[in-house]
Formats: structure tokens, sequence, C-alpha cells
């Protein structure tokens, strides 16, 4: 075990780490309350909120409200198709089936091909067979190509760690697979669950990189960023991020506290 | 059995279709199109090997690669080193669960912004008139402000690290936790002191995390386009923004052929990673 120095150190570091984390989201934090005649940089030049006020006002480059109602819509669909899908997934690969090894793999492949190539290969199927991308048809399923693996993931290190014999108990009182699955089951990895749906959450709603081709016309919340990073040199951007990381802090924050409340309720 | 296996098809067959429609089949079109010619407006279905030839005949497009590669061996080094120490630390020097679990979260509540959005952060802190050089120049350290600070390969490293550090502690962490601490008790009975222990208890044991990690990371920074873009102020380069820009110039043949050499890159490094590390124990 490390000695005093060591763990000294040790907590350095990691306060450090913090710091490095942290020190960049707050600089913006404060920079987005600039006044109204305020820059990029520090000093502060007076104290406002008028660049909140400008993010729903029509902008030069495209309309932010329209993309964040299209972005949390896609989260939304992504979310609850992650969670179904990778759910069912895990399910089939708690027994051994023909093609599991290669599906498997496949979904293995998923994860480390980049997210570019998926938005290019994608943009070029939808491109040859003459369908329009729309971000709820290939921006959704290219998003699915990345949050599907981490479900499935997820739900492996889930079952891995699983009593069966919750299961065999309820078989042997008489409950059929249906029952044992949404009474026994379920319950049990309901946290797990949630983290999947959290997951797919914040994968899909902060993704760029695989809608950038399969979006279509209309811009998701961080395509729209993207675009304002190359065009808009105010504060307004700032904004946006403090806005964006408010709105993820309450999403976030929401769901485990759904957890606690389904755990209290569970437990009494 | 027969049923069983069918009822088992019935609940994976959702994932497979999604990854056969929007992985299998847009992975062969990029093939495919990377043989395919093209005008200023329209692509052509041919077979030609143009589009490699113009791609790999071209002395850029290898620096670009190289630079790629540079970038990922940086990162992956400064992720692994730091991220190795702060899995050390949550999971070794913290002591009770409730603290441990804290401290993780504090790591991950910056996970929650977009990570274009703390890309951009960076600016007011590393730009000329920014946080950094007005403390360096009202410290005397220096005269005249940095100007590599922004814009420039150093940025992009620093963003990546910021990005991607997590990545690298999260499944090393997960290793870690997982190691019988009664093996390190025995190390320490045998007579190992500290770095012995690390090197041949510790270090072996977190292999498949340390694997998980450097596949993330090195996945991550391969494919890049909008840290590279943004970091560097167009000032450096990387296959993902090659590939980028040719999308947005239409030229889908010659973005698709860098595509597949991005490709095989990527899966020449996971293939060498996974020879080296056996991440199934992992799963």
């Amino acid at each position: 075990m490390p000695g005093r120095l060591a763990r000294f150190l040790l907590t350095a570091l990691f306060v450090l780490f913090l710091a490095f984390l942290y020190g960049p989201t707050f600089t913006i934090t404060i920079l987005s309350f600039q006044g109204p005649d305020g820059g990029l940089t520090f000093p502060m030049n007076g104290i406002s909120l008028h660049w909140f006020g400008r993010l729903f006002a029509t902008q030069a480059v495209g309309d932010i409200g329209a993309a964040l109602q299209r972005s949390l819509a896609l989260a939304a669909m992504v979310t609850v198709s992650t969670v179904v899908v990778s759910l069912a997934a895990g399910m089939a690969f708690r027994r051994r089936f023909p093609g599991g090894t290669a599906l498997f793999y496949l979904t293995l492949a998923s994860l480390i091909v980049p997210s570019i190539l998926v938005s290019l290969g994608v943009g070029l199927l939808f491109n040859l067979m003459e369908w329009d991308t729309a971000w709820y048809s290939s921006g959704f399923g290219a998003q699915l190509t990345w949050t599907l693996p981490f479900g499935l993931l997820i739900m492996f290190a889930v079952f891995n760690r699983f009593d069966r014999a919750w299961e065999e108990a309820a078989r042997d009182m008489g409950a059929t697979p249906w029952q044992s699955f949404l009474h026994v089951v379920l319950p049990i990895i309901a946290p797990s669950v949630v983290g999947i749906a959290l997951f797919g959450f914040t994968l899909s709603f902060d993704e760029f990189a695989r809608t950038l081709l399969t979006a279509g016309s209309g811009n998701t919340l961080p395509l729209e960023i993207l675009g304002m990073t190359t065009t808009v040199t105010n504060p307004v951007l700032y904004a946006l991020g403090t806005a964006s990381t408010a709105l993820s802090f309450l999403v976030i924050g929401g769901a485990i506290l759904g957890v606690r409340v389904l755990r209290k309720r569970g437990g009494g | 059995m027969r049923r069983s296996a069918l009822f088992s098809w019935l609940q994976a067959a959702p994932l497979a279709l999604v990854l056969a429609v929007f992985l299998v089949v847009p992975m062969a079109m990029i093939v495919v199109v990377s043989f395919f010619d093209y005008s200023a407006f329209a692509l052509i279905p041919d077979f030609v090997f143009t589009n490699y030839q113009e791609a790999f005949g071209s002395a850029v497009t290898w620096r670009t690669f190289g630079k790629t590669l540079w970038f990922a061996g940086l990162t992956w080094i400064i992720t692994l080193s730091v991220g190795f120490w702060l899995a050390y630390y949550l999971a070794f020097v913290v002591k009770g669960e409730m603290t441990r679990t804290v401290l993780f979260v504090l790591c991950t509540v910056p996970f929650w912004t977009s990570n274009l959005i703390r890309m951009i952060a960076w600016v007011p802190f590393l730009g000329r008139n920014g946080l950094m050089n007005q403390a360096l120049i009202g410290m005397g350290a220096i005269d005249r402000p940095l100007e590599f600070l922004l814009f420039s390969d150093f940025a992009v490293v620093l963003a990546f690290a910021h990005l991607y550090t997590l990545f690298m502690v999260v499944p090393i962490f997960n290793t870690m936790m997982r190691i019988d601490r009664r093996l390190l008790e025995a190390a320490r009975d045998a007579g190992a002191g500290f770095w012995h222990t690390l090197w041949c208890v510790i270090l072996p044991l977190c292999k498949p995390g340390i694997g998980i990690g450097s596949i993330f990371v090195i996945v991550l920074v391969m494919g890049d386009f909008a840290t590279v873009r943004l970091m560097s102020g167009g000032q450096s380069a990387s296959v993902g923004l090659m590939i980028s820009n040719q999308i947005g110039l239409m030229q889908y043949p010659a973005a698709a052929a860098n595509a597949v050499g991005l490709l095989a890159m990527v899966l020449l490094l996971m293939a060498a990673i996974l020879r080296a590390i056996d991440i199934r124990r992992e799963l």
C-alpha cells in the first residue's frame, strides 16, 4: 500500500484533475452572463442575461429552439429503443444460440468503427437508395449503432452477476417465463436499465459525428452548435453551453431522483 | 431445445437488424463507393482505382495519417498515465464506498455537457488574452502572451485529454475493484514493496481494463474531426477532418477511399491491442 507521501501526491493529482475537468466549464458559465457589450474573454463587461435572451431570438445561422426540440425527440426515441433492444438481446445472450458469437463480435465492431464512417456509410446508403435522410430515420439508426453496444455491454455485466436462483424459484412457484421476467428479473435489474437509459440519452443528445451526414435538412442541437462554432463570435455560444449543461443536469438529476423514489417504494 | 434457440433469435433479432442495416450495409457501401467515379454533381457507378491512387499517391494523405496516429499515440500515453493513477487513487487510496461514489460522480458530471461546448470552453482559457496568459503575465513569468496555447497541436491534445481521460479511468477502475485485496496482502507478506506489488500484481490484473480504455481512447481520437478542427483552428489535420472536408465538398468516393484506409488502420490497431490483452475475461 502507498505510503503517506504517495497518498498525498495521488490526492493532489485527483484534485488537479477535477480542476482541469471543471475549470473550462466554470469559465464559460461565468462568461455566459456577460453584459450586452461583453466579448468572448475576460474581463466581464457588466452582468446580464442578455445572451440567454438572444438564444431563442432569431439567429443568423439557424433556429436553436427547433434544433433543441429535434434533439430531445431523437434522444427520447434512441433512449427507449436502446433500452428495449439491448434488454431483449441481453436476455437472448444468457443462453447460447447459433450465430450468437458472430452477433456479439458484430456488436463490438459497432463500437470501434469511427463515428464519421458510420455517418458517411449511412449517408451513402440513403443517397444511393434515393431515400431522404432525416434525423428520425437515418440519424436515428446511425445513433443506435453507438448506443446499442453500450446497452448490451451493460446487460452483459448485469447478467454475469445475476443469481438465477430467483428465476428458478419463480418458475417452481408456477410463474410463466413472461411473469418471471416481469415480476422477478426486471425489478432486480431496474437500476441498470435506468443506467442504460441515461447512457442512451446522453450519448444521443451530444452526438454530432454520426448525425453529420444523416440528419437531413433539420439540424440537431449539436450540429447547430458545430455550425455556430465557426460563424458566431459572441457569448451566445457560452449561453447555449450553460443552458444545455443545465438541461442535462435536469434530465439526469430527474432520472436519479426517479430511481430513488422507485427504490423506496420497492423497499417499503 | 429448438424452440429456445428460436426464442433467443427473436430476442436478438432487433439488435441484429439494426446492426445489419446501419452498420454492415453502410460499411459495404463505403467500400463499393470508394471504387466509384464522380463529377462535381453526381456519383458515377464504376469500378476504378483512381480514388485510391489519388488518396494514397499523395504525400499529404500519408502525412495526415501519420499525424492522426501521432495524436492518437500521444493522447493514449497521456490518458493512460494519468487515468491509471486516478483509478488507483479511487480504488486503493479512497476509503469507504460513499466517498468513492461521490468522487466518481464528480468525475462524470462534466460529461453531461456537450463535447463541443467543452472544447469551446477552452477558448477563453487558452486564448491570446485568455486567463492562462493573463495569469502568467500577472505573475511575471512571461512578458508576451504565449501563442501556442490555442489553435495548435498542444490545444488539440489538451482537449483530447480533457474529453477522454475518463474513458480510461472507468474500465481500469472496474478491474482494480475486482482485484482480491488478499493478493495485495500476500504480496506484502512475501516482502514486495509498493512498486514491486504494482508491477507484478496490480498491473497484470488490470490489463483487461487498460485494454478496453485504450480501445476507446484510440478509436475516439482516430475518428475525430471536430476537436482537431476547432482546437487547431484549421492549422492541423487528421484523417477524420480530411474525410469530413471531402464530404463537405461532395467528393464522396474520395472520402470513401480515405474511410477504407482509416477503417483498416483502426482494425489493425484493435487487432494489436486484442492480441496483447484478452478483454473477453472482462465481459
